[in-house]
């Protein structure tokens, strides 16, 4: 059986962990090999966003060259995944042999709810608790897979999950915006958590750790009741 | 009335607007509506996706060929007895319309709305040449009265509440107060009566130019900018170059989409196609039409490969509506005669301040605006794009420490071991630093703070525990 790697991304590697380990989990439930290929660090996504793509160039060939030989790559970011696809006609367009490499390798680059409802997985979780899903951005609008984190949830026996309203406003992380417009991104945050005031949910779902770690850190600084968690952690809850 | 000078800084600007609970509350409801009126007229246009990429089409082959277009643009423009003037740049411009207001002894112009006309800040220009500037769509007539720039390139005045604009008519015309949107609208078109009747020019933008025909094509809901450019004896219409389209099936395309993506309306109440000055046997029409092409900037942003899509643009305003930064801001806080997604693309070049660079990284590029543009204009593609201009252009020093900052991530993340020695370094620092507070204040670290908590690093990152689980 050939492996799938796991792209863990730095921001799970370094403050969610767990979210990594209810990765492998779920890719284990369907079927896979997992591999961890150690060379692993960051898709470059940072440093584009930022203005620099000549430093981050060097990132999305360093990626290509160490997870290219495995049969797939999947990623519980779904950012992650749309900076990998980006490569081709973004940071590597100018260069014709690592346009290939990268167009080949983002074919085989998947974020993780989507490699999963490919795989009609079926969650063997128990979730308790009222939740609602907010879609990332990048999962919605890039990948076009907004609504493969609802639709895996919903699977879960006797889950109450509840439709977020205004779901597809951003919720104001965006990388570096979150830091160099603070205000501005917590004003977003804020409406996103109106909204899931409103719907009365107990969790807040993403399939994406900025989103997670803007949210959350909103929600425990205002003193609210809900949580936030990546949508990786409820689907592999023990049962 | 130009909103293009800025007195305080960009993010000063934001944090007034952010701090404005009047605006929030204006801005509100109105963007909203303006968005869900174009969802639904898209719901009900069956062919809505053929024709935006058909739209996209059309317009990225005219840009391809725009020299030749403007070349035969112009040609039929004086065929049928028109005049094209060539505007380098903003200032270049003014003095044109000047020149062609003095040489027909203007002294009242009456406007309608123009983009363009605000980008090159004409209205103070001509006053100071000594000439009566009225605005005459409704929302550029209240903010001109209220000493303001437009914030809406649809909606000039939707920064006002209905609240607003009495008290502000109460003020400046001396009558007493008009409660309803009725009343209010009725004295602002008593008042503009006179100035259409009397006005020796008139000033308008336009939508779209054919250079098939020579003919300029205005879309409109209120009447004024027919009656501004077919009253006065003398027409002038300024419009971007990259306005015009070979031919009357691009229009076609572009009509279909333009009306559904600003208002959600199938169409505007009055489209006009402008031939020229009057004929001989003509009763309508200018007996004198100018057409000022503007360049300042287009052709720099011609010339770049990725940021050309940028001039697809057909100033629908969709992408402001979409916008969750638009939508907290509003348009003042950008700066710049066009706000929103597109504004910011295109007022580093056009505008080329050091504040007008730092709009592209006032997004969270979420892509809500590409979702919307009836062209598929890649924004966000754009706005990185001028975010990496923004960076190579730098000269000031001011991002020096942001660029040597990105050098360094550059080299810990290019190597497994140099990233793990970092954050293992930075796990430390911020785990005991963060038991007295002090790594509070580091830059950055206090703008995330202030408002959200943020966990510390884990103990054992997830490679570490890989390993110890699977090594």
């Amino acid at each position: 059986m050939a492996h799938t790697a796991l792209f863990v991304t730095c921001l799970v590697d370094q403050f969610l962990p767990e979210v990594g380990e209810a990765a492998v989990r779920l890719l284990e439930q369907v079927g896979c090999r997992v591999a961890f290929p150690p060379e692993q660090t960051c898709c470059g996504q940072p440093l584009s966003n930022g203005g620099f793509p000549n430093e981050a160039a060097p990132l999305a060939r360093r990626f290509i060259e160490i997870f290219e030989p495995y049969e797939a790559v999947v990623t519980p970011s779904g950012s992650c995944a749309s900076m990998v696809h980006s490569y081709a006609a973004g940071l590597l367009a100018s260069e014709p042999a690592w346009r290939e490499r990268a167009a080949a390798l983002a074919a085989r680059t998947f974020e993780l709810c989507s490699f999963l409802r490919a795989r009609d997985f079926v969650p063997r979780a128990r979730v308790e608790g009222r939740v609602a899903v907010h879609p990332p951005c990048h999962l919605l609008r890039e990948l076009g897979q907004g609504d493969a984190p609802a639709a895996l949830l919903a699977r879960v026996p006797g889950i109450d999950l509840v439709s977020l309203p205004r779901a597809e406003a951003c919720c104001g992380f965006g990388g570096s915006f979150s830091v160099q417009h603070a205000d501005l991104s917590t004003a977003m945050a804020d409406d996103k958590l109106a909204a899931v005031a409103e719907c009365g949910a107990d969790w807040v779902a993403s399939a994406d750790t900025g989103c997670l770690l803007h949210l959350g850190g909103r929600l425990a600084r205002t003193g609210a009741r809900a949580r936030a968690v990546h949508v990786a952690e409820l689907l592999a809850a023990p049962s | 009335m130009s909103g293009a000078s800025t007195e305080a800084p960009f993010g000063e600007r934001i944090d007034r607007a952010l701090a404005d609970t009047g605006l929030q509350r204006a801005l509100g409801g109105t963007v909203g509506r303006l968005a869900t009126a174009r969802r639904d007229a898209f719901a009900a246009l069956p062919e809505g996706d053929a024709l935006r990429d058909a739209a996209r089409a059309a317009k990225l082959g005219a840009l391809a060929s725009l020299d030749r277009h403007l070349e035969a643009l112009a040609r039929a423009v004086e065929a049928n007895g028109g005049h094209v003037h060539w505007a380098r740049d903003a200032a270049q411009a003014r003095t044109i319309v000047i020149d062609i207001a003095h040489r027909a002894g203007a002294q009242t112009v009456v406007k309608s709305k123009s983009m363009a006309t605000e980008e090159i800040a004409l209205n103070p220009a001509l006053e100071a040449a000594g000439l009566r500037v009225v605005e005459t769509d409704l929302g550029e007539y209240i903010v001109q009265q209220a000493g303001e720039a437009p914030s809406h390139i649809i909606v000039p005045a939707i920064h006002k509440t209905r609240a607003d604009v009495t008290d502000l008519f109460e003020r400046v015309h001396g009558t007493d107060r008009k409660e309803t949107a009725e009343a209010l609208t009725a004295e602002a078109r008593a008042r503009l009566r006179q100035d259409f009747l009397g006005a020796e020019m008139g000033i308008t933008g336009a939508n779209f130019a054919i250079a098939a025909t020579g003919s300029l094509v205005i879309v409109e809901n209120e009447g004024n900018a027919r009656l501004c450019s077919t009253l006065p004896r003398v027409h002038v219409a300024v419009m971007g170059m990259e306005k015009v389209v070979p031919d009357w099936p691009t229009v076609g395309t572009l009509l279909s989409l333009l009306a559904r993506s600003a208002t959600g309306q199938r169409m505007t109440s009055y489209v006009s196609v402008l031939g020229g000055p009057r004929g001989d046997d003509e009763v309508d029409g200018p007996e004198e039409f100018h057409l000022v092409l503007l360049d300042n900037g287009r052709s720099e942003l011609l010339a770049d490969p990725v940021l050309r899509e940028s001039l697809a643009c057909i100033r629908c305003g969709a992408c402001l509506n979409a916008c969750p930064v638009y939508g907290r801001i509003g348009g003042h806080a950008y700066g710049f005669a066009v706000p929103g997604p597109i504004g910011a693309v295109v007022a580093p070049t056009i505008q080329g301040t050091p504040d007008a660079a730092a709009l592209p990284f006032a997004s969270s590029l979420c892509g809500a605006c590409r979702d919307v543009c009836p062209v598929r204009i890649d924004l966000p593609r754009m706005l990185l794009a001028q975010r990496a201009r923004a960076r190579r252009g730098d000269v000031s020093g001011l991002g020096r420490a942001e660029r040597g900052l990105a050098r360094m991530a550059a080299r810990v993340l290019g190597s497994e071991r140099r990233y793990r020695v970092a954050t293992a370094l930075l796990r430390g620092l911020t785990r005991g630093l963060s038991r007295f507070g002090p790594a509070q204040r580091l830059p950055g670290v206090a703008a995330w703070t202030g408002p959200r908590t943020l966990p510390e690093p884990a103990k054992e990152p997830f490679r570490r525990r890989w390993e110890r689980d699977r090594g």
